[in-house]
């Protein structure tokens, strides 16, 4: 394992931005791994780093396939982190939206420039980004329809789930799309947490990510097969809103199948403690993503399901 | 009269409410334009705040003028205006990025999408930016190329001193500017001042400015003011100047000021070695259009525009 600075940015105030990379095995660019773009993708950077622990004691066993390197990068914004706010900390902008940034530009675009530079070139690129409404997702890999996409690959991860999502204007200014239109295979990896550390999920994402590197060729491993995806369109999914403001209680959760009209959560009033509103599955299907606020406005999009699908 | 064009119960017995002002002559027969001044997307910008006061102040006094409906929006992003959020609090967005929204989708998208049904089929928008807490700019239109030929003629008449007509970036299209524009509302967007300040002259510049295009498309007949000839300019005439440092910007140069090629415009001071760090030249000959409010900076925060080009 080789341990680099691949991007410095100096501050007057506090310590200096290192963002790390760590380069495991010798060769070809194969596939690159980015975690923490935001500060509160502590779970994310946890994937990482873990990630990291595995790859090292995998190529001190010699498990890496030679004419290959791996580059992990887990934490791009620790500076936001440590201060506990998601995007720069000077002027709020997200750097997961200045891609493919630019070394003369703002701030968080020489960011950006900075870490495109290095990850560029990979055959696969690996991230695991948030979203930015707070709530749980079944495990999945994320693709965007850029037309560059391939849906055969993401299966190789042997997650449960694969969504395409058309991108939209503000979708082109991320990683995933900027490393897909740059000829890099590209893949958003969404495990259940953000801001929290789920372990069992954080290990799922570990394993999906050591299965995928063997199935390409580049590492020696034996891994469990995992799941045959099931692929799906994000059109594909149902927002199921609340329809009352309130306290929510939530009764169902991600990876649950449901019928029409079971109750998924109750909105309960919030100085008064009735229930004043149920939220009913409107189709059979499977909870893809649940809020898990405490509080919903009226028209949050509490769940999501896949439907008429079943386990 | 006041209408809510978009109502969302917030969880504790609040309602998200994004409210407009409707002026329209006594006994109006709907048959005038219609003209649309929109502003708050940003919850930090406040230069519109007085453009909406002054607006609605001037045309409420001489209302026989009045021949048209005159619409005030003068907060989309209420809830960031009230907590000096940028974006949409609680969700940490940046509301001029979600455009045209989604009937369907996520509260902020509906919200969008309900702004965008309530201007639609209007005559003209006026989108009043305020750069942010940064940046300093002198009263703009922005206009994209692929939108020029058909604004320009509406922003030559708005009375302000600059019309930056730039390149089309992908991403833009996500704006309410954008949006309105592809559904056919013509819109300008103006940007002005500084965030979180009003700058009331430049306010009074730009209303005088709204009553010019109000009386072009018929929705006002009385006096208005001959408006300035603004410069109109490509991005090919703009230079930046970028920190390469961190520390505090002092800025040698006043905003608008005339500068030449090599002139320094600023320092970059380290306060706690009492050195400079770095001294910041201008790139061009031309006009500082943009200019560092805020001394705190990073690598690569910008610390001014300047346009190309003899404004003396």
């Amino acid at each position: 394992m080789r341990k680099e600075i691949i991007y410095r940015m100096g501050n007057t105030y506090r310590d200096d931005l290192n963002i790390y990379g760590y380069y495991f095995g010798k060769g070809e660019k194969s596939a690159c791994v980015v975690g923490a773009m935001r500060g509160n993708e502590v779970q994310q950077m946890y994937v990482c780093s873990q990630l990291v622990k595995t790859l090292k004691a995998l190529e001190e066993r010699g498990a890496f396939v030679s004419g290959n390197e791996v580059l992990v990068i887990p934490s791009v914004n620790h500076s936001s982190m440590n201060i506990g706010k998601r995007f720069w900390a000077v002027d709020n902008t997200d750097i997961n939206r200045m891609f493919p940034g630019y070394d003369q530009g703002e701030t968080t675009q020489r960011i950006a420039a900075g870490v495109f530079d290095v990850v560029q070139h990979y055959s696969y690129g690996i991230q695991f980004p948030s979203f930015y409404m707070p709530g749980d997702f079944i495990p999945h890999v994320r693709m965007m329809e850029t037309g560059f996409q391939n849906p055969g690959l993401a299966n190789l991860f042997g997650l449960p789930y694969v969504v395409i999502r058309k991108p939209r204007p503000v979708d082109t200014t991320t990683l995933n799309y900027n490393w897909q239109i740059w000829d890099t295979s590209a893949f958003s990896l969404y495990t259940n947490a953000t801001d929290q550390i789920d372990a069992t999920s954080a290990t799922q994402a570990v394993a999906s990510v050591l299965r995928f590197l063997v199935r390409m060729g580049i590492l020696r491993y034996t891994s469990h097969s995992g799941y045959i995806a099931t692929v799906l369109h994000e059109e594909d999914l149902a927002n199921v809103r609340s329809d009352a403001a309130g306290i929510c209680r939530r009764l169902a959760k991600p990876g649950q199948e449901v019928h029409r009209g079971d109750v998924l959560a109750q909105v309960i009033h919030p100085l008064e403690g009735e229930v004043i509103s149920q939220i009913l599955s409107p189709a059979g299907g499977i909870i893809f993503f649940s809020h898990n606020g405490p509080l919903v406005m009226e028209g949050t999009v509490v769940f999501k399901i896949i439907k008429r699908l079943h386990q | 009269m006041v209408k809510t064009v978009v109502s969302v119960g917030l969880p504790v017995d609040e309602m998200l409410q994004i409210r407009k002002q409707t002026i329209e002559p006594e006994g109006y027969d709907g048959k005038g334009k219609r003209i649309c001044i929109v502003t708050g997307t940003h919850g930090d910008e406040l230069e519109g705040q007085y453009v909406c006061y002054e607006l609605g102040r001037r045309v409420r006094e001489q209302m026989e003028h009045l021949k048209g409906t005159v619409e005030i929006y003068p907060s989309l992003n209420p809830l960031g205006m009230d907590s000096i959020t940028r974006g949409i609090p609680m969700f940490d967005l940046d509301m001029n990025r979600i455009f045209p929204g989604n009937e369907e989708g996520p509260v902020p998208e509906y919200v969008a999408s309900r702004i965008i049904k309530d201007i639609e089929g209007a005559d003209l928008c006026v989108d009043i930016h305020a750069s942010n807490i940064f940046l300093r700019e002198i009263p703009q239109v922005r206009v994209s190329e692929m939108t020029a030929r058909s604004l320009l003629p509406f922003a030559k008449r708005l009375n302000i001193d600059y019309v930056w007509v730039h390149g089309a970036a992908t991403v833009l299209e996500a704006t309410l500017a954008h949006s309105l524009n592809i559904i056919g509302v013509p819109t300008l967007v103006v940007e002005m001042g500084v965030g979180m300040r009003i700058t009331t002259e430049y306010g009074h510049q730009l209303v005088d400015g709204i009553f010019c295009l109000m009386k072009d498309m018929g929705i006002w007949d009385g006096d208005t003011i001959e408006p300035k000839k603004p410069i109109i300019s490509t991005d090919g005439q703009v230079g930046f100047v970028n920190a390469n440092h961190s520390g505090i910007f002092l800025p040698h140069v006043d905003h608008w000021d005339s500068i030449h090629q090599g002139q320094v415009i600023g320092e970059i001071l380290n306060p706690l070695e009492g050195k400079v760090e770095e001294v910041l030249f201008a790139p061009c000959d031309g006009m500082v259009f943009t200019l560092r409010e805020y001394p705190i900076v990073n690598s690569g925060s910008l610390i001014a525009r300047v346009l190309g080009g003899d404004y003396h």
